[in-house]
């Protein structure tokens, strides 16, 4: 800050300076550019100003130098692009182990919801020097998370999940926008992120949550719907078998196999259609409209929760099929 | 004939030049490049619709293959063949101005139309049996089947694609009726007829679309069989 | 040449051969239609500059005070809308081009004299309803119209301005397919494709991306339309849509229409430094194939504005590589403009400041689109002021400069006057400094995380605003004078003759306002573009100065 004057965000992560360096690298480079550049025009325009006595040299042109002008810059290029890919990569590839956050937003507020129940409106304390991941989708519109004091923004999407992280090293309050147009008070969804010293947040998160954890509000959403009647924690269910499911690949009735992520967990439970496991019929009913966005993210952190020893096989949970139905 | 004469004639504006181009040749290769590019506009346009039906094809196969149950085959094949009679009946057009056919070239066109008619009739009788189904999207869309929030999607752009080639069919057959009445009146002899090979590139073009839509819409059930 | 203030008694042309508002209305005459254009352009530039001042005057203070957040968010959004589709996009092809490009190429009008004019009706009638748009409440989806926001989260009028919108792209297809069959079908005998002015090539190249492109923003617009009222449900995630395959179409267009901004600016100002550095422009063909690459390959980098919307890793990483590579032919277009200043022979008429502001600012422009192509960089400063700071500097420093450079220089063969000169320096001059105090610290603020489209923000961003709103009434100032001088010098200003810069290019060798059909006879061309050497034949003395 400068005199109030905001001209370059603050370093509050890791990711800020790696990204701040490629910001300064592309700084220089385009000065110099523009020095180049103005300088020739300025000298050109002047020294070859039009006077009495002198004809213009016509020049065709230069193999060489249009050589020389369309490679060296291409080489630049080529720098910053795989730097930025470096960067970018790191960007979107959280760290194992990372605490996740939940973060739902709306028209036109963010709410964000900790693992162990704590939720929040417009804020997100986070604990310094831990990576922090956010999983995230939008109750209606496109909007995005934006944190300019650690460089990162990442669109949050109806319909699914989109996930961001970042690792504070600086402990603070830091602005959080929407930064995707969103309507009427697009500009009025903002917010903090407070990033505290891990006491002081291991003390906030024991201060709220008075309806316990996400995965036991999950819990309690998949006896009150009904999940359990089908989805039984044997091979009876006409439904799969969720426990141990949460991360390992999934084989499909169609012949595809995909990875059982957040996405996919949120998709079985508003769209079951789309995707039916090996061995089961499509009779899952869809509980879009049913479930709120804040619900699906518990059953999601709910079915997480289901841990069952390593398994090396794809998970197929293929029962025998039940030769009455169940009641 | 005095010479002065011959050289007037000789130097008098063709029937049919338009004062901008200098010679017939150049009005004749201007004017079907330009309809040629206008295809190509028309390719990018249906270009659009036709990504967005992969996309959500490979996303949806079985509710694709289950959808394209729903349709009825025969009047889908019913259409393909009045296109492609269609499209024979134009080229025959085409090929009747060339010779400067008069007669041949008029009732070409007219049956061209009426196999345009043939088509929208069809189409339109399709369109009924499904709006009655209960096959249209939005607020009111059911489908007896599985996947029936997929179908819908099916639904959708089965609408928006035959809707919009529909839409070019119709234009297709009163563009044809001016050039019908036009020719009917004497218009195009062999050396000029230009303006009957451009409609009938256009219309070509629009059969060739459908060439596409049919397999795409009524043809994936028959090709793998629905578990 | 005549310099008399009084024109002697008056030859026929193009503006005299008929008079009634029936033999403008109903004119197939490629110049008159041009004319029309500009004054249908000219007036959506002040209608957009109007929006373009409230949203500065209410960005002056960090609250929202001004106007309601509703309005505010209609204005950046038919600002832009405005811009784009009514301005920016028909402003060199449709004005410029259109009177041109058959004169340029020695043709007495374009092939399709008639569809020109249906082009030019197109565009009324957009333009009407985008009126009835603007004057009944308005749009505020944003000029990208992003699902599912705009198909149903909105009362406005999203149908309708995109009905519009719609219907000013075919304007621009019909624009493109004319110059396209025009360029290939109608040069004169002699002009080869290696002959033709640079200001063809780069009109030529912009053909191909309205006839490729705008169709694809057709059926995006069309998709939304129908979503909205029939509920199609192809961009709904509630019925298993994608918002994502909208911005695929949308930007699929709008990403190579940045070029169709872009490119007929460039062909003005090569032929602007040929002609005021008295030379041929260096590097010629690199610099016409560098328009065609940029058509080209600016069809094959539109994710790059979705870089943080939900593509996959990989996605990302292709689109930056090529939106590195787009980036070449024109810093290859910067350089040989610049070689074409060496040991030329320049003077600072207005055509040329203009030219060298566009140079100059098209630049940095360019080289911040290269911050933009480096995803770790997008990512923090995408959907913030930067991108604004961004693309204001090629649109406004760049194309908007290049436009009234443009009109500058052809005004004379236009109108068959001059405009006055010193009022011609004074306003390129405070449109320069007006337009980078506007737009500079728009990249601070950017970088410093002030995001885009906010009616109210953070008081650490206000100073910022401030000196941008100063920049943006003095921007104003200088694109006023040019409305005045140019009608003042219709009237009063000096007669100009055929060639008043005694500049290369056939439109030039006929008479000033041209005469109907263009030319007397058809050219038949034995040279080629830019031949200053032979223009200047008579300056005697000393070939060239000795170096040092």
């Amino acid at each position: 800050m400068l005199w109030g004057i905001r001209v370059w965000p603050e370093r509050a992560a890791l990711s800020s300076s790696r990204e701040d360096a490629l910001f300064i690298f592309l700084l220089v480079v385009s000065g110099l550019m523009v020095v180049l550049i103005f300088s020739l025009i300025f000298y050109f325009a002047t020294r070859f100003r039009r006077s009495k006595g002198r004809m213009a040299t016509q020049i065709e042109g230069s193999l060489a130098l249009e050589s020389f002008w369309s490679i060296t810059p291409f080489a630049i290029f080529i720098v910053m692009f795989v730097w930025g890919a470096f960067v970018y990569f790191d960007e979107h590839t959280p760290p194992n182990g990372a605490m996740e956050i939940y973060v739902v937003a709306k028209q036109w507020m963010w709410k964000t919801q900790h693992i162990e129940g704590q939720r929040e409106i417009n804020e997100l304390h986070i604990p310094v020097g831990r990576d922090v991941k956010l999983i995230m989708t939008s109750q209606d519109v496109i909007h995005s998370f934006f944190v300019p004091a650690f460089r990162v923004k990442q669109d949050v999407l109806p319909g699914r999940y989109t996930t961001m992280w970042f690792h504070a090293i600086r402990p603070g309050t830091y602005h959080l926008f929407c930064a995707e147009y969103c309507g009427t008070l697009h500009s009025g969804m903002v917010g903090s992120v407070i990033v505290m010293e891990p006491a002081q947040y291991e003390q906030w998160l024991a201060g709220g949550g008075a309806e316990g954890s996400l995965s036991a509000t999950g819990q309690k959403l998949f006896q009150e719907l009904g999940c359990a009647t089908c989805h039984r924690f044997d091979t009876q269910g006409r439904g799969p078998n969720l426990v141990g499911v949460f991360g390992k690949p999934v084989l499909l009735d169609d012949g595809r196999t995909v990875i059982a992520d957040e996405n996919y967990v949120r998709e079985s439970i508003t769209t079951p259609a789309a995707k039916v496991v090996a061995g089961f019929k499509p009779i899952m009913p869809t509980f879009q409209g049913i479930v709120s966005e804040e619900q699906l993210v518990a059953l999601v952190e709910y079915v997480k929760s289901l841990k069952q020893p390593q398994q090396s096989e794809p998970v197929s949970n293929r029962p025998p099929v039940p030769t009455t139905p169940a009641p | 004939m005095a010479e002065r004469e011959v050289e007037l004639v000789v130097e008098g504006h063709p029937p049919g030049l338009q004062h901008h181009f200098s010679d017939l040749e150049q009005q004749r290769e201007a004017s079907t490049m330009g309809m040629w590019v206008f295809l190509i506009t028309e390719v990018m346009f249906f270009g659009g619709m036709f990504l967005a039906y992969l996309v959500y094809r490979s996303m949806y196969y079985q509710a694709w293959v289950v959808g394209s149950e729903a349709m009825d085959f025969w009047f889908g094949t019913a259409n393909t063949a009045i296109l492609i009679c269609s499209s024979l009946t134009m080229a025959l057009a085409v090929r009747a101005s060339q010779l400067g056919h008069r007669r041949a070239l008029v009732i070409l066109l007219i049956v061209t139309m009426v196999f345009g008619i043939a088509f929208m009739t069809v189409k339109g009788v399709e369109y009924h049996g499904h709006w009655l189904k209960h096959e249209f999207p939005g607020p009111s869309f059911h489908f007896e089947g599985p996947y029936e929030q997929q179908v819908e999607m099916f639904f959708s752009l089965y609408w928006a694609m035959t809707g919009f080639h529909t839409l070019h069919v119709l234009i297709g057959i009163i563009i044809i009726g001016f050039v019908a009445y036009y020719g009917w009146r004497g218009e195009y002899t062999p050396a000029h007829h230009n303006t009957v090979e451009n409609v009938g590139l256009y219309w070509h073009f629009v059969d060739t679309v459908w060439i596409y839509l049919y397999p795409l819409l009524y043809l994936i059930s028959h090709s793998h069989p629905y578990k | 040449m005549s310099t008399s203030a009084v024109p002697s008694p008056e030859r026929e042309h193009y503006l005299n051969k008929d008079y009634g508002i029936r033999s403008w209305l109903l004119t197939t005459d490629h110049k008159r239609i041009a004319l029309l254009y500009l004054m249908l352009i000219t007036f959506f530039f002040f209608v957009g500059g109007f929006f373009a001042l409230l949203i500065r005057l209410e960005l002056l203070t960090p609250a929202g005070d001004l106007v309601l957040a509703d309005t505010y968010n209609k204005l950046f959004t038919m600002h832009g809308q405005v811009m784009i589709f009514f301005f920016l996009i028909p402003a060199v092809p449709a004005v410029l081009g259109n009177f041109l490009v058959p004169m340029m190429i020695g043709a007495k009008d374009l092939a399709f004299p008639k569809i020109n004019l249906a082009s030019w009706y197109l565009l009324l009638i957009a333009g009407c309803l985008m009126l009835y748009v603007i004057l009944t409440g308005g749009v505020d989806t944003g000029w990208t119209f992003y699902v599912p926001l705009s198909t149903a989260f909105l009362n406005t009028h999203v149908v309708t301005a995109a009905i519009a919108i719609f219907i000013a792209g075919f304007s621009s297809i019909f624009t493109g397919l004319n110059f396209i069959v025009t360029i290939h079908r109608m040069r004169a005998p002699g002009m080869t494709w290696g002959r033709l002015p640079l200001f063809i090539w780069s009109n030529y190249a912009t053909s191909i991306i309205q006839v490729l492109g705008t169709p694809v923003l057709a059926i995006s617009l069309a998709l939304v339309g129908l979503e909205r009222t029939l509920h199609i449900g192809i961009f709904n995630p509630q019925l298993g849509g994608d918002p994502l395959l909208f911005q695929h179409l949308f930007w699929f267009y709008s990403h190579p229409a940045v070029y169709i901004m872009i490119l007929p600016g460039m062909g003005v100002v090569s032929d602007v430094i040929a002609c005021f550095s008295r030379k041929r422009v260096f590097g010629y063909e690199f610099v016409a194939l560098a328009s065609i690459a940029i058509a080209v390959l600016g069809f094959l980098v539109w994710a790059h504005h979705m870089f943080v919307a939900g593509i996959s890793l990989y996605a990302a990483m292709i689109f930056s590589f090529l939106s590195y590579l787009v980036a070449v032919p024109s810093a290859i277009k910067v350089f040989n403009w610049t070689a074409t200043m060496y040991k030329g022979s320049i003077s600072y008429d207005t055509p040329m400041l203009y030219a060298l502001g566009f140079i100059g600012l098209f630049t940095m422009g360019g080289l911040t689109g290269l911050f933009l192509a480096a995803l770790g960089v997008d990512v923090h400063v995408t959907d913030t002021y930067f991108i604004v700071a961004h693309f204001h500097y090629i649109m406004v420093g760049g194309m908007v400069m290049a436009y009234m450079c443009g009109l500058h220089f052809w005004w004379p063969k236009i109108s068959g006057r001059m405009y006055p000169e010193g009022w011609g320096r004074l306003a390129a001059l405070i449109i320069f400094v007006g337009f980078n105090l506007t737009f500079f610290p728009q990249f601070v603020m950017g970088y410093a995380g002030m995001p885009r489209r906010y009616w109210q923000y953070a008081p650490e961003f206000q100073v910022l605003n401030v000196l941008s709103t100063a920049g943006a009434t003095i921007l104003a100032v200088g694109y006023l004078l040019p409305m005045v001088y140019f009608l003042w010098s219709l009237r009063y200003g000096k007669i100009a003759g055929d060639n008043p810069w005694n500049a290369a290019g056939l439109e030039w060798m006929t008479t000033s306002p041209p005469p109907t059909f263009n030319f007397e006879e058809t050219p038949v061309v034995t040279w080629d573009a830019y031949n200053y050497d032979y223009l200047d034949r008579d300056k005697k003395d000393v070939k060239e100065a000795p170096v040092g």
